[in-house]
């Protein structure tokens, strides 16, 4: 009786799942079609108009001393905010995971309001705050220091689209996996470092790197905030994606799409680690379950 | 005394968790602190081990003040109910765990290390799976690889957070009688908390019954069982009848053998195995009808009603004098209390 209703079952699942033909390969192609003229036509256009005149006058575009410096800067703006974020998100996901505390759950909402708010307003806000007209203007200028318009404003801008990442892939995971592990440590004699280097750690490092990878890629690629506090000041203040739009502004299209390529090859090296990760936690994940 | 503590009281905003404990336990006794769910024990014992403070009182282990030392200075060893193994190491990593992260100059060197995690995963029967993650281990595997992690660290007390909570019936039973043997060739002091009344009367030297976040009753199994100090424990711990009376149960009080002229009480309890059932003769005014029974194995569980009255009554007996007594359902029969316990 049972083995009639579980094999007429299955038959009757596998009936539903074989669509007809026509449907299948018409949702194939409409998907290929769809990422094609969205994501790879654009790609190849990047890359045909950045080598419209030539490989020379690509690299000599990006060896512009300008290119170079909005490079730099955007390198710059990386190293610096990616490690800000990556310890600002791993304590508000310690705080929010592990402690109780009166308006944790609007520190949470807090947390994704970057994601929810146009960057342009990230931006408004610092011009607001240390413009000449702002609350801390006159202060900030008295003691001579830069701040709008300057690399200090960037990294703000920057920090402020990216502190969520790395917080919110953590928080999750951290409540997820509780509390009783870090206590089985103590209880064995670790210290709060060892406990937290030896038992958290490990458990969060996939969610970590993940969302690290995401912050970088946030980082580098951030116009909008950026763009309200740089200035667009050439060889100081521009950062890659602010030198595309100069560049682009002033008809220099082989020196713009070139830095689009620069961009470009930086999404994908991101996709690159982002599958080797999620690979390599898979296979963790076998490892261990292997039984 | 291995472990005390003093006037303990913890609250949970308006909960009352542990109201004013004090308990004292000897060293190498194996210690069950018993009660339903919410009575606290699992509080008491998380205080002992330091990881959740006392609002009041003071925690002492081999008559050292403990109570403002962390957990990591407290020497013990704790057992979770979900084992908390790690889980990115293997089963030897995880029993060495407290042994590497001991400071350098204690730290014993890798040999060592290596022949005790080795010596230790022996003794709970489980050093061919020491190159396993806690994730390919079955349930009864993880909590004795817990233990063993935990022993590693030579704790100078034992504390073990419902440690067969999480475990099958027939691993659980197994697993009682593994720890109770282990306990008594290590003698170290040991509590462990469970709210299952058999497995503290089996595998436990001591019970501390609490409820409510106080302590009812402290001492040996038998203690407990004979000698309930009140209606709780009494009724907590196996199975009783329960009579609560007024003027009309004297008459079958009387007849059924206990004598109510220095009653202690209004409230009786008598245990199963303490009433004695016999036919009656048909013309008798016997007022008990056996309505069923049950087979628990060696014994028979029987039920009987008195006249007028909807409550039943049990008895046990062993299944041979059951079968000699030849009863169908319906029978009337006779009783006799051999034992009770007065309560107000």
């Amino acid at each position: 009786m049972n083995a009639i209703s579980a094999t007429s079952f299955l038959a009757s699942k596998k009936l539903t799942l074989s669509d007809p033909d026509w449907v299948r390969y018409a949702l194939i192609i409409a998907t290929l079609g769809v990422i094609g003229l969205f994501l790879v036509l654009p790609l190849l256009t990047v890359l045909i108009e950045a080598f419209a005149k030539g490989w020379s006058a690509y690299s000599a575009s990006l060896t512009h001393p300008d290119a170079l410096a909005a490079m730099r800067l955007t390198l710059l703006v990386a190293v610096v905010t990616v490690p800000l974020t990556t310890v600002f998100g791993v304590s508000a996901a310690w705080a929010i995971a592990r402690f109780d505390f009166r308006g944790k759950s609007l520190l949470i909402t807090l947390i994704d309001l970057p994601f929810s708010v146009s960057p342009v307003i990230a931006g408004l806000i610092y011009v607001l705050i240390f413009g000449a007209q702002g609350w801390l203007g006159p202060w900030v200028s008295e003691h001579d220091i830069k701040i709008l318009f300057a690399v200090p404003g960037i990294i703000l801008a920057t920090l402020f689209v990216t502190f969520p990442f790395v917080a919110r892939e953590l928080i999750p995971l951290m409540q997820e996996i509780g509390h009783e592990e870090e206590e089985a440590a103590l209880s064995l004699g670790a210290s709060g470092w060892q406990t937290f280097f030896k038992v958290t750690m490990p458990n969060v490092k996939w969610g970590l790197l993940n969302g690290v990878l995401l912050c970088n890629a946030r980082a580098m690629g951030e116009f909008g905030a950026v763009s309200v506090v740089s200035g667009h000041i050439r060889g100081l203040t521009n950062t890659l994606p602010l030198h595309i739009e100069v560049s682009y502004n002033e008809y220099d299209f082989v020196g713009s799409f070139a830095g689009a390529s620069i961009l470009a090859a930086l999404a994908v090296v991101t996709l690159v680690f982002k599958t080797v990760l999620e690979w390599k936690q898979n296979q963790d994940k076998r490892l261990k379950a292997k039984g | 005394m291995s472990i005390s503590v003093n006037n303990i009281s913890k609250h949970f905003g308006a909960f009352t968790a542990l109201d004013n404990i004090s308990l004292d336990i000897p060293e190498g006794e194996l210690v069950a602190l018993l009660g339903p769910s919410g009575c606290g024990k699992t509080t008491l014992l998380r205080i002992i081990a330091g990881l959740e403070q006392a609002d009041q009182g003071d925690v002492f282990l081999k008559g050292d003040k403990v109570t403002d030392q962390p957990v990591k200075n407290r020497q013990i060893g704790f057992v979770f109910q979900h084992y908390a193994l790690f889980r990115h190491m293997t089963v030897f990593e995880n029993v060495a765990f407290g042994l590497r992260v001991k400071p350098r100059r204690e730290r014993l060197g890798e040999a060592i290390i290596r022949k005790k995690v080795h010596d230790l995963l022996s003794l709970v029967q489980l050093d061919w799976l020491h190159d396993r993650y806690p994730d390919q281990l079955s349930g009864g595997q993880r909590q004795r690889i817990a233990l063993a992690r935990a022993l590693a660290v030579e704790p100078s007390v034992l504390l073990l957070d419902e440690p067969f909570g999480a475990l099958d019936a027939s691993v659980r039973k197994d697993l009682r009688q593994w720890l109770r043997n282990l306990h008594h060739d290590l003698n170290v002091t040991s509590i462990f908390v469970t709210h299952d009344q058999e497995e503290a009367m089996e595998v436990a030297s001591q019970v501390v019954v609490l409820n409510h976040g106080r302590i009812e009753q402290q001492g040996s199994p038998s203690d407990i069982y004979d000698h309930p100090a009140n209606a709780f424990v009494s009724r907590f711990i196996g199975q009783t009848n329960v009579f609560d009376l007024d003027e009309q149960d004297n008459d079958w009080l009387q007849t059924a053998g206990l004598s109510t002229a220095h009653q202690k009480g209004k409230i009786v309890h008598v245990r199963p195995h303490d009433i004695v059932i016999e036919k009656s003769s048909a013309n008798s005014d016997a007022f008990v009808t056996l309505k069923d029974w049950q087979h628990l194995g060696s014994l028979i569980r029987v039920e009987l009603v008195k006249n007028g009255s909807a409550a039943s009554v049990y008895a046990e007996m062993p299944n041979d004098q059951f079968k000699r007594l030849h009863l169908n359902k319906g029978d009337k029969v006779d009783l006799r209390i051999r034992h009770a316990h007065w309560f107000h």
